[in-house]
């Protein structure tokens, strides 16, 4: 499905990203793990296109992301959760939604389907989004990248700072689209979560490539992925 | 004429002068709240507007309302386009960085003002106005029989005057039902809002900026065209029209639309009124002075979020 080969990317002179390959499948979850300032959100906005890669390729289902203008990779099917959410802040839940589904041409049963899926939203249509509590701006988040029909859905640290229950109804939403089909390519600090949930775990180090595990290697072996992050 | 009627036909004035800085400003504020680029040709877009109107008025026959129409839709049009290419060839190269898109605006500014020094010359053009009649207007007067009405010798104001104030009004209103309402306008804003996560749901950003610096430029021109009959067409009359359109949209806070809009009202009342009763010199050095107290105690201006 989406297949990294020997990814450089830099902010201008400082280079961050040194030869990254990752393969994310359709159906599973793909965890990314790494320290603070491993590379991990310089790689999912270098899949978005937003950051323009030095060398190497981004492809998906066969199709060069790293060639379109970054504005045609989200119409490709990606959907992007990004660290800290990052809303239309002064615009309104409905608005904020309404923006996902033009992208891919989302209609109103999709709409409704989302607001099944988070009816608090419902209740906060005409909100501004900047005016909700962090749980809520996370399941906007969620809504608005869902809202494009994602093949395949970057999660960038959804939980980071949400309630336990708001954790959860983020990880019920994360297995119902690995079992609808989506790859799921999912950044998250927390080891037992990560145990629990992946398919697969991609650790880097400052950068590089560290270590690869797949799910019976995580299971036989769960100190090998701790052991890593030094915890 | 008593100091009543007097005052009252300050005002008129002063609204007629708000109505068309209050469209031109909302051109420059909406390119700099999307865009983040001072546009300093702004003032040019004005003038191409104006001069547009005369051209296309003297091409045009079939009589001045009708001549007048088509200037009305053709100018802001072309200037527009033209604006639009002008973003995708010097802007849009230079990354929207925002000091140096200062320094290529200012060359725009000198380019379009020569150009149209050369083309269409140095002499001020009338455009005949679609109609125009005088209006007298009524006084009220308490006097020995009561409430009285009477019409002063000079109080009046034209039909194309009370026009263009209720066209800014109707073209205002119009710009935001666009912003709030409509797809492009939702587009725009969330482009304002956050560029990279707008890309991020493919908007093609730096389209959207072309189509922004476009309209900017449309709602200029369009005031050039309202202003023309009541002013003639002239190669230099952008700058003090930008210079105007700088103080409203400082005072009213970059970017905000509501802002820009009763900051307009406020210079171009006050500017009007103290022209009439002391000098327009006066109340150009009491907008700066607004200005210079704004920047030091409110720098985000009047209706300024945040400050950015
Ligand atoms: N906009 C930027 N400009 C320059 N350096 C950056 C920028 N964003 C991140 N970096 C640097 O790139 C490295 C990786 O950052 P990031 O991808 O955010 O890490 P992670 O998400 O794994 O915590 C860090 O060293 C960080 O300081
Ligand atoms: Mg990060």
């Amino acid at each position: 499905m989406l297949k990294i080969e020997g990814l450089d990317v830099s902010y201008g002179a400082a280079q961050v990203l040194r030869g990254v390959s990752l393969t994310a499948q359709a159906g599973q979850i793909t965890c990314l793990m790494g320290r603070n300032g491993a590379g991990k959100t310089t790689l999912m906005k270098a899949i978005m296109g937003l950051l323009p890669p030095g060398a190497g390729s981004i492809a998906l289902e066969g199709t060069l992301l790293s060639d379109l203008p970054p504005h045609e990779v989200p119409k490709q099917g990606v959907g992007y959760i990004p660290q800290g959410r990052r809303l239309f802040g002064e615009l309104t839940v409905a608005q904020n939604i309404e923006i996902g589904l033009m992208t891919r041409g989302g209609d109103a049963a999709l709409r409704e389907e989302l607001l099944e899926i988070f009816p608090r939203l419902r209740e906060r249509l005409g909100q501004r989004a900047d005016t909700l509590s962090g749980g809520e701006q996370q399941m906007l988040a969620t809504a608005r990248a869902l809202a494009l029909r994602p093949k395949l859905l970057l999660l960038d640290e959804p939980t980071e700072g949400l309630q336990p229950s708001m954790i959860e109804v983020i990880r019920q939403v994360v297995l119902t689209m690995r079992d609808r089909g989506v790859a799921v390519l999912l950044v998250e600090q927390r080891v037992d979560a990560v145990l629990d949930m992946a398919d697969r775990v991609f650790v880097i180090e400052m950068g590089a490539n560290r270590d690869e595990m797949d799910r019976a290697t995580l299971r036989a072996d769960p100190g090998r992925l701790r052991a890593h992050l030094g915890v | 004429m008593d100091f009543g009627p007097y005052l009252m036909l300050a005002m008129l004035e002063g609204a007629v002068l708000a109505s068309v800085l209050a469209l031109m400003a909302s051109g420059l504020s909406l390119v700099f709240g999307v865009m983040r680029v001072v546009n300093v040709a702004h003032g040019e877009f004005y003038m191409l507007g104006a001069v547009m109107a005369w051209a296309v008025t003297s091409f045009i026959g079939g009589g001045p309302a009708l001549a007048f129409i088509a200037a009305a839709i053709l100018a802001p049009l072309l200037v527009g386009g033209l604006a639009a290419v002008a973003d995708m060839v010097i802007l849009k190269r230079l990354n929207y960085d925002p000091e140096r898109t200062i320094v290529a605006t200012i060359g725009l500014l000198y380019i379009l003002q020569q150009a149209t020094l050369m083309t269409y010359g140095a002499d001020a053009r009338p455009v005949v106005p679609p109609f125009n009649h005088r209006i007298a207007l009524p006084w009220v007067e308490w006097g020995e029989g009561g409430l009285s009405f009477y019409f002063p010798w000079g109080l009046s104001t034209t039909s194309y005057k009370l026009f263009v104030i209720g066209a800014a009004v109707v073209l205002i209103a119009a710009l935001r039902l666009f912003m709030t309402r409509s797809k492009a306008g939702l587009i725009m804003r969330a482009t304002q809002l956050d560029g990279e996560m707008a890309t991020a749901f493919g908007i093609p950003v730096e389209r959207v900026y072309a189509a922004v610096f476009g309209v900017g430029a449309g709602l200029a021109a369009l005031a050039g065209v309202l202003i023309v009959p009541i002013q003639q067409a002239h190669y230099l009359m952008g700058g003090d029209a930008l210079l105007l359109s700088f103080i409203v949209v400082i005072i009213g806070g970059l970017g905000s639309l509501a802002g820009t809009i009763v900051a307009a009202v406020l210079i171009g009342m006050s500017d009007g009124i103290i022209s009439v009763f002391f000098s327009p010199t006066l109340a150009k050095i009491l907008a700066t002075l607004a200005v210079a107290l704004v920047l030091v105690f409110r720098p985000q201006g009047l209706f300024g979020g945040k400050g950015r």
